[in-house]
């Protein structure tokens, strides 16, 4: 199944360049959202429509949790085809292939599709402007669209694009090759900040979230999970549930079959009225489970085990000279191991989902970040054609990867069939905390060789984590190539001897990626060990870094024989350039003061720079630890270079969110396991940083670029732990070594 | 039988009296503004106004707001121009907008109580109410804003 990901990705790839390159074969595709059909006379792309009162319908097939991404790519078609912004209405796209992907992770939304959208702006305006060239028997080259019009200069006409769609949807459809961009200078919308479209519903509440959603007559639903991952029901006793007002019924799903994927968990769900009879009802229900094999998971005995692997040869993955003929050779070798526990996606909205199974066919509602891996897993759970499956997606209380795995839309859909009414699947905080897709344990070895000067000679990375495979091949232990590929094999040091090794452990319980994935642990070991070797040195931790990340380079990882992912993207597009990674080191320095700043009695500063979605990013990190050992954030400075930038006010809000997301991670996150069973369950176990724990205020530098765009959502998250740790040894002399931090004293 | 008052009107209501007033406002009266988070007065995203006081809706039975007035995000303003909001949207304060209409709800009570807070009096009001998404600099600013103190 992780290949069946791999060949989707790659699909996708496919998919877009013959749609692209051809570019007629967007064009002419007349389907958009059942919604706007109809009302929608012409229709020249799958992301675009006209009404017959010129307002222009764009649609947005990505799912918005947050980074602004509804409005940012309409924002880009709009600005191509010269549309004035009031006159556009956004539709959201139901699950369709047709789209491309709309798999909203892995940071690529901009990436993926900016040019898909100036395409079909581009084309669309040439046919406007072609059409109004006819109409006034003019050569088309004279008539230019401008905001919502043609006009023809030399004679002063004007056509508003109302006007014109009946003859513009007759005009042929233009190749690519005809096809003329606008200029950056000539942008309108593009690198402005456009308030997001949903901004009023916003702060009203009128907002619609997948918990939100609603079906005629719908049933409310709240189920029992086995507490072990994997526990098969033994039986269960819904006598005094039924007892509860409100309850209609109850209902049992079938546990899943290996490898678990995005099925159902399997349990026993009561359905009621409203939220809190179903509730009330579960607390009722008596369940018995045979709890299976994982019940042995124990979370620090997975802790040793994991340390144990990263202190043994694991499997090569990168390999330049010869590490251990250096470290034979060297005066001077270091060594740290590093520790980063699992952790929970907590989006502040839990899973829910509305599914209405009638005639054969299911219709949900979800906060999706997938609406086509929701057609797949519905269809697959169902029985049904995945034409069958329409998913409307509605906006999203969060993702941060969690919900691009539709197990609870499926979930909806099954008991919709059982009940013959709709039904809400209803996840509780603490459903979403015990039954989460994790972000994985991990541990790593670190062992170095220094130089006169203490910059090395050789390095050693050994990184050992349970894989996000085996959500899709049961039992799997090998790491995926994109695992690898966030930080491990990719790492731009210049060192002359230099392996990175892998090892594999199992964990019983879900795997899943959460925002910034395998990057977060192993920016946290690789950041700490610089910063123990630049400490080692007595060196300062910029000037150090950019000496161990030597001269600007593009680095050629297949010469070294490396199987490097790069985001699915070639890295003649996208190099991993050290001179990009250098300039974002110099520009927080420069913006933060660092040259000025006196570590040392509570207060330090601390640096961390990560290349990862193709996007550079470098964090410096204030902290203040006071008597009794309580850490402060004051201020975080974070320069990011993410090449062409659509909205930068929402490319700001991403990389300020991620410092708070890296602070929670590093500061308090961790999810434990005795018994098989998760041992936290909602905030007051599981926190994340509130107003007066998170930094108080991050700024956010972007690096100006015409550069190819790359991801904002996940990449300010790898370099703060990190960062914060460093910040915290600068301060007080305290190494922290396994995360979180308030496990350590720091008083 | 329960009377209230939910955003100025009158309302019966003859469940069960333990019910959360969350889902009475949210499944019963299809007021959704109020959101649903943790279920145990940890994070804010259900916060209201019961007499002009912020409340958490997930931890506030119904019997307790027989004869009260509720005020909801749906009824702070009659057009979404309440200060605070005005503000909200000035700052782009939003990323999912999640938590937001609990966080709005909760400065709104603050500035009733406090119309010029400081730091640490936004600091210590607004701390029961969580933004996974990270919003918290913007939030500071938007009520200062609001407020009329200088950021
Ligand atoms: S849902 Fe009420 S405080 Fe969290
Ligand atoms: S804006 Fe998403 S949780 Fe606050």
């Amino acid at each position: 199944m992780m290949r069946e990901q791999n060949v989707r990705m790659v699909s996708r790839r496919g998919f877009l360049e013959t749609m692209f390159s051809a570019g007629a074969m967007v064009l002419g595709v007349q389907i958009l959202p059942e919604e706007a059909q109809g009302a929608v006379s012409w229709q020249p792309s799958v992301y675009l429509g006209f009404e017959p009162s010129g307002t222009v319908v764009i649609v947005a097939h990505r799912s918005e949790m947050g980074t602004g991404i509804r409005t940012a790519l309409p924002m880009v078609l709009a600005d191509e085809l010269e549309a004035d912004w009031k006159q556009v209405r956004i539709e959201q796209a139901i699950g369709d292939a047709k789209y491309g992907s709309q798999n909203t992770d892995g940071s690529c939304s901009i990436r993926d599709f900016y040019v898909a959208m100036r395409d079909a702006g581009a084309s669309a305006r040439l046919m406007l402007e072609r059409a109004a060239a006819a109409k006034w028997n003019v050569p088309a080259s004279e008539c230019k669209a401008q905001s919502h019009q043609v006009v023809h200069a030399k004679s002063g006409q004007k056509a508003g694009f109302g006007e014109l769609v009946a003859l513009a949807a007759k005009q042929s459809v233009p190749a690519k090759s005809e096809l003329v961009y606008k200029t950056p200078a000539e942008f309108r919308y593009v690198g402005k900040d456009v308030p997001v479209v949903d901004l009023d519903g916003l702060v009203t509440g009128s907002a619609v979230f997948g918990y939100d959603a609603k079906a005629p007559g719908m049933l409310y639903a709240s189920i029992e999970r086995s507490p072990v991952f994997g526990g098969q029901l033994k039986s269960y006793d819904d006598s005094e549930t039924k007892k509860v007002k409100g309850v209609v019924a109850t209902a049992t799903i079938d546990p899943f079959k290996p490898p678990h994927g995005f099925q159902a968990l399997g349990g026993v769900a009561v359905l009621a009225e409203n939220s809190w009879a179903a509730m009330q009802g579960r607390k009722k229900l008596k369940v018995n489970w045979e709890p299976g094999p994982n019940a042995s998971w124990e979370s620090g005995a997975l802790k040793q085990a994991l340390l144990e692997a990263a202190r043994k040869p694991q499997k090569v993955v990168r390999n330049v000279g010869n590490v251990e003929a250096e470290f034979a050779r060297a005066a001077k070798t270091f060594e740290a191991e590093y520790y980063v526990p699992m952790l929970a996606h907590a989006a502040m909205e839990p899973p829910a989902a509305v599914a209405e199974f009638k005639n054969g066919k299911v219709t949900a509602w979800a906060p999706t970040q997938n609406p086509q891996a929701v057609q797949d897993a519905v269809s697959a759970a169902l029985g049904i054609p995945k034409s069958d499956v329409i998913c409307h997606v509605t906006l999203l209380g969060g993702g941060f990867g969690r919900k691009s795995k539709p197990d609870y839309v499926v979930e909806a859909a099954l008991l919709s069939k059982q009940v013959g009414r709709p039904v809400k699947v209803i996840w509780s905080r603490e459903e979403d905390i015990k039954f989460d897709y994790f972000h994985t344990v991990s541990a790593m070895y670190f062992k170095a060789a220094t130089d006169a000067k203490g910059r090395p000679t050789a390095w050693l990375h050994r990184s050992v984590f349970p894989t996000i495979g085996s959500t899709f091949v049961a039992g799997a232990t090998d790491a995926q190539d994109f695992e690898l590929g966030m930080g491990l094999v990719d790492l731009p040091f210049d060192i002359p001897n230099h392996r990175a090794e892998n090892g594999g452990v199992k964990n019983p319980v879900r795997i899943g990626w959460m925002r910034a994935v395998a990057n977060i642990y192993h920016a946290f070991g690789i950041h700490s060990f610089v910063d123990e070797l630049a400490h080692a040195a007595g060196r300062d931790r910029v000037e150090y870094l950019l000496d161990v990340i030597g001269s600007p380079r593009k680095i050629d990882l297949a010469a070294q024989g490396v199987k490097y992912w790069n985001n699915g993207q070639p890295l003649e597009k996208y190099p991993v350039d050290t001179g990009r990674l250098r300039r974002v080191i110099e520009l927080a320095a420069e913006k933060s003061g660092w040259a000025n700043k006196k570590s040392g009695q509570g207060r330090g500063w601390g640096i961390a720079a990560h290349r990862s979605f193709l996007t550079y990013v470098c964090a410096v990190v204030e902290v203040e630890v006071d008597a009794a050992g309580r850490v402060r954030i004051p201020r975080v400075d974070v320069a990011v270079d993410a090449g062409t930038i659509v909205h930068p006010d929402r490319v700001r809000a991403q990389f300020e969110g991620a410092a708070v997301f890296g602070a929670s991670l590093a500061l308090m996150g961790e999810i434990t396991g005795a018994k098989g069973e998760v041992q936290q369950s909602n905030f007051h176990n599981y926190p994340v940083a509130r107003i007066h724990e998170a930094p108080r205020m991050t700024h956010v530098h972007v690096v100006p670029s015409s550069e190819l765009p790359a991801g904002v959502g996940e990449p300010g998250v790898p370099p703060i732990a990190p960062a914060i740790a460093n910040a915290i040894f600068a301060a007080t002399g305290k190494r922290i070594r396994e995360l979180p931090v308030k496990r350590h004293k720091l008083a | 039988m329960i009377r209230l008052k939910v955003n100025g009107a009158s309302r019966q209501f003859d469940g069960d009296p333990d019910m959360p007033l969350l889902w009475y406002l949210r499944d019963l009266l299809d007021l959704t503004g109020t959101k649903f988070s943790c279920g145990m007065g940890l994070c804010g995203a259900c916060t209201v106004h019961v007499e002009g006081k912020a409340a958490r809706a997930c931890v506030t039975p119904m019997k307790s707001v027989s004869g009260k007035s509720v005020v909801t995000i749906e009824g702070l303003s009659k057009d979404g121009t309440h200060p605070l909001q005005l503000a909200w949207k000035q700052c782009a304060v939003a990323q999912c907008g999640y938590c937001q209409p609990g966080q709005i709800m909760q400065a709104a009570a603050l500035l009733r109580e406090k119309p010029k807070p400081t730091d640490a009096e936004i600091d210590s009001a607004m701390q029961g109410n969580i933004c996974r998404c990270g919003t918290y600099q913007r939030i500071r600013q938007a009520i200062k804003m609001a407020a009329g103190v200088k950021a």
